[in-house]
């Protein structure tokens, strides 16, 4: 397929039932009323000039070049701003409509550069395009004032802005107002000093508020905001449509290519998840895929302490089975266990837990999802039955009130708050959706351009459970509750039993304000325009999952949601927002050490046998190690080999001094990755993986959408990740012979009831299917439990608020809690090795004025960071975002290594960490810590490969 | 803590979680058995009953006499 950029109908959709017919240039056309005369002349195939419109953004009508001739009315209307009438009768195309618009056309290019043969949108440029379709030929003015010669500003890493080509259509400040929503654009100056501008004169791209989202760039008909890959290579050639791997959105892109060399990712308007918006991670921080540091042969070594030998794929195999029968003899099947990634496709999260079970003979096998999610799938498979969120990102269009909890979309699902924060705004005359946010921080979305949260509850971390509580006694004890709804849908036995126990005076907001220090007459407000504000959504994340009783906040999200009714239609629901791109799906395929996949119990005796048979083997009935259970036996030195694919839990997981303990104790480390990630520092074998440009496969979304990862290019490794597990279970004497991923998902497909109607060809042919796709349901969910819960009737749990056992103290007065920033991503393996650290270089430590001034800190300061687990160095930020008492960082960055100060408390039913609470002192600090140091000289030694040059 | 402490602290954190519910003791037995790998069960019944709460306590003992009946 030679290039072609999508097609740009000039103005957005209209949602509208009712159909209106007309005649374009002799031909007619129905289309949905309230659509632009450009719009269903696009339609049809009718292509009128345009500048200052494409489909993205509402109508402007500033370029008067989209002019045409309606029978009955005055003069030349603009197409943009017309709507379309019955009966109507347009010429797009008329003596009178030529010369109006080649005069207008005249007007631009007089005062536009013509280096058009040098330019970097030579072939893609829609001036030039306008240019020839009108029949431009001469320009006749002798300007003597122009626009041109300006300096171009190039501080932005992934475009340029050249404001001498610049038209002033305003395109790209209406796509950052109506599509991403930063507002960050705006037009200064007149007349010939008219000038984009990002913010104040002094500031440039990179300087201003500008997420780097990529919409303008998009959105420019010029090369005035263009891609510096696009300077820099030249314009695509072809494309590939594919599912971006890093957060849990999955938005579709338009990966454009020369050959097999990636120009520049596109987001694809007709993507169900991200409809055509994109962040600065999806669209432009991909650079790590070709990075230097990226392994691209297999290595081993027979101790840690050895340097690494590169080795053939051959070699790598049959040493890696060897060790792990070796281990296996010696020290029985149950020492040995694998890790899926969430980052890898279903395919090969299926293949790794099916090696383990299968082919090591134990069940255990889990999943970077036990540091984030696991909760989630616990709590609702108890209240609903189904182990996922219930709706579409859609749906948040019909929402009237909106909570968010323990979640910042803003930085960690920033094309779904885009989307959440245009329904807030209100559009087109319709008023916003109401915004409760509770959070221990002040995130952007509490305050930003034309929104602001109703009710911000900024809760002390680890007490979601009490204000949630305290929310539900506010709605039984008001009289809030859908009881036609629970009568109907829940059981009316456990809903009492429930009601009865929030409404004890000791659940009630004004008893647990000292506990939660949320101000009671808030929560009561936020309470109750919950309950009664119209359709309520709730969109939470890892602030409610990783806690000591993440479960429990999962089922009092759930206990709200049916006791108002919010369940079974759109604008509704209880929706997860997952962290990574596949958490959803490698959940769905069996990455639970006690659940087969489509979360069947390993014990369940149908299910097991289901297994069985189709892979010729006995599975043991009873479930595995956990990932924190897989190291404790470790060191206890009952656990020896591990094969870890795509996760790197050095880096991840909490409490690094346990979890290197735990590496340090095993024979046999097996790292399957990019890059020599920390993990790989205690690894003895290293099987280089492949990025999701040089795969088939599929990843599943937050919404359980399950969506074609394409290959664009060939693996530098050699091989897809599924052909690297498939050859090592080869070579452990298993019978697998896959020629595709597609094969791969016809085995789920049979094998798990609520994937059945999945296949290649479905996906291929509609793009994307949400689960469960089933007889009942051939094209997918995408909305759950709308007639009856999944688990017949839906459960209320009582959750008891019990604190954790993590306290504060003189000691360690402080509360920390952990999250993560727009431009990186997870521990930053990816987005480290991208232009995304100018954003972002080192993690800092945000601390409330009052309590840095406490300890005489300002920002800038270095301090150190102790807990009872360990302590390290950061930089201070000195901000009131956090509450006194509370400070705050991520964990991108492995110098900061924030996991050494987190604990091994965990959830209650999961075992999921408590990464969000930690008792901390912090003090004024002059360097790394002795564990920095001695990290860092670890660091050094593990990653020498025998050439002499340390690969990293 | 070591690997038996831990175990002891998750089976009364468990414990408390699961108080409210209608049958705590079943239900304690109930989560650990779906979720603890066989060799997590067994260093709980070697260790007893020690620094376990009540109900923790009689749901690993519900459990160990389930397994010898077994």
């Amino acid at each position: 397929m030679t290039y072609q950029p999508q097609k740009d109908f000039g103005t957005p959709e209209s949602r509208s039932d009712e159909a209106v017919s007309l005649t374009i240039d002799g031909r007619d056309v129905t289309v949905p009323a309230g659509t632009s005369v450009m719009r269903a002349a696009a339609e049809q195939g009718t292509s009128i000039p345009k500048l200052c419109a494409t489909d993205s953004v509402k109508s402007y009508g500033s370029c008067r070049l989209c002019l045409v001739e309606i029978d009955g009315r005055r003069g030349t209307p603009a197409s943009c701003t017309t709507p379309v009438e019955p009966g109507m009768v347009v010429r797009t195309q008329t003596p009178q409509l030529a010369k109006l618009r080649k005069g207008v056309m005249e007007l631009y290019i007089s005062d536009h550069p013509l280096d058009c043969l040098t330019c970097a949108a030579n072939g893609d440029c829609e001036l030039q395009d306008q240019a020839g379709a009108v029949g431009l030929r001469d320009v006749r003015y002798d300007v003597q004032s122009t626009h041109l010669g300006q300096a171009k500003d190039q501080s932005n890493p992934y475009f340029d802005f050249d404001p001498s080509k610049c038209i002033a259509c305003s395109r790209c400040i209406r796509a950052c107002d109506e599509v991403q929503g930063t507002l960050a654009l705006t037009m200064e100056g007149r007349g010939w000093d008219s000038k984009i501008s990002a913010g104040f004169v002094s500031d440039n791209f990179m300087g201003s508020e500008c997420v780097s989202c990529g919409a303008c760039v998009q959105a420019c008909p010029t090369a005035t905001l263009v891609e510096k890959k696009v300077v820099e290579v030249g314009t695509p050639e072809r494309s590939v449509l594919t599912t971006c791997a890093y957060c849990g959105v999955g938005c579709t892109f338009r990966a454009e290519m020369r050959g097999e060399q990636l120009v520049r990712m596109v987001p694809y308007k007709d993507g169900k998840a991200n409809r055509g918006h994109s962040c600065v991670k999806g669209r432009f921080a991909w650079g790590y895929a070709q990075h230097q540091e990226r392994i691209l042969k297999p290595m081993i070594r027979k101790s840690i302490s050895d340097p690494w030998r590169e080795v053939e794929w051959d070699e790598a195999f049959a040493y890696t089975a060897s060790e792990l029968k070796r281990i296996s003899a010696t020290y029985g099947r149950n020492a040995l266990g694998g890790i899926t990634s969430s980052r890898c496709t279903n395919e090969e999260t299926f293949l790794v837990q099916k090696l383990v079970r299968a082919g090591f003979g134990n069940n255990n096998v889990d999943t970077c999802a036990r540091v984030c999610h696991s909760p989630t799938g616990y709590g609702l498979k108890t209240t609903f039955g189904t182990s996922a969120g219930t709706q579409d990102f859609d749906s948040v269009e019909d929402s009237d009130v909106i909570l968010i909890i323990g979640a910042n979309p803003t930085d960690g699902h920033p094309v779904f708050a885009s989307r959440m924060k245009r329904r807030l705004r209100g559009q087109d005359g319709r008023p916003g959706a109401k915004l409760i946010v509770i959070d221990p921080r002040r995130t952007d979305i509490v305050r930003s351009p034309h929104i602001e949260a109703q009710h911000h509850l900024p809760l002390r971390p680890g007490t979601n459970v009490a204000v949630l509580t305290a929310m539900a006694h506010v709605i039984v004890t008001e009289g809030l509750v859908d009881e036609a709804f629970i009568r109907e849908r829940c059981d009316w036995d456990e809903y009492s039993h429930w009601a009865e126990f929030v409404s004890q005076a000791r659940n009630s907001p004004e008893n647990l304000q000292p506990v939660t220090l949320v101000d009671a007459e808030d929560l009561r407000a936020a309470a109750r325009l919950y309950a009664t504000g119209g359709n309520g959504a709730i969109y939470y994340g890892l602030g409610v999952t990783e806690h000591s009783q993440g479960s429990s906040t999962v089922m009092a999200i759930a206990n709200l949601a049916m006791a108002t009714g919010n369940i079974g239609r759109r604008g509704v629901g209880v929706n997860p927002l997952r962290g990574q791109n596949n958490v959803q799906g490698a959940c769905d395929m069996g990455s639970f050490p006690h659940e087969l996949a489509g979360y069947r119990h390993i014990s369940d005796n149908n299910a097991r046998s289901l297994f069985e048979n189709d892979w010729g083997v006995t599975l043991d009935p009873e479930p595995g190690l956990r990932i924190p259970n897989m190291l404790d036996a470790a060191v206890d030195g009952v656990f020896k080999a591990l094969y870890c694919q795509g996760e790197d839990i050095l880096q991840s997981d909490p409490n690094t001094a346990h979890v290197s303990a735990g590496l340090a104790a095993m024979e046999c480390v097996i790292v399957h990755d990019l890059f020599l990630n920390e993990t790989a520092n205690y690894a003895h074998i290293f099987l280089p993986g492949s990025t999701f440009l040089e795969k088939n496969g599929t990843f599943t979304n937050a919404e359980r959408r399950i969506q074609p990862v394409r290959k664009v290019m060939t693996p530098m490794n050699g091989l897809e990740d599924w052909e690297v597990t498939q050859r090592l279970a080869q070579a452990m004497g298993l019978d697998w012979n896959y020629s595709h991923p597609s094969e791969i998902m016809d085995e789920i497909a049979r094998l798990t009831p609520t994937f059945a109607g999945v296949s290649f060809a479905r996906l291929d042919e509609v793009g994307s299917l949400q689960w469960p796709v089933t007889a009942d349901a051939p094209d997918g969910s995408p909305i759950m439990h709308i007639d009856g819960f999944v688990r017949g009737k839906g459960k209320f749990v009582v959750t008891d608020y019990v604190p954790t056992d993590e306290k504060t103290g003189p000691r360690f007065p402080l509360l920390l809690t952990t999250g993560r920033i727009l431009s990186q991503y997870n521990v930053g393996a990816q987005t480290r090795r991208t232009e995304n650290v100018a954003w972002h270089p080192e993690d800092l430590l945000e601390i409330h004025p009052v309590d840095a001034e406490d300890r005489g800190l300002k920002s800038g300061d270095w301090v150190k960071l102790a807990s009872r687990a360990g302590e390290t160095t950061l930089r201070a930020n000195v901000t009131d975002r956090v509450a006194p008492g509370v400070v705050y960082t991520t964990f991108h960055h492995a110098v900061t290594q924030a996991n050494v100060v987190t604990t091994d408390y965990s959830d209650w039913a999961t075992n999921c960490p408590e990464y969000k609470v930690t008792a901390v002192q912090i003090s004024a600090s002059n360097g790394p810590t002795e564990w920095q140091e001695e990290y860092e000289a670890l660091s050094a030694r593990a990653r020498r490969v025998e050439t002499g040059i340390a690969a990293e | 803590m070591n690997s038996v402490e831990r175990l002891i602290h998750m089976a009364n954190q468990i414990a408390t979680n699961l108080a409210t519910d209608a049958a705590p003791v079943a239900a304690v037995a109930d989560h650990i058995q779906t979720f603890w790998d066989p060799r997590m069960k067994k260093m709980i019944f070697a260790h007893g009953t020690d620094g376990l709460s009540p109900v923790a306590a009689a749901a690993i003992r519900l459990l160990a006499e389930a397994q010898n009946d077994g």
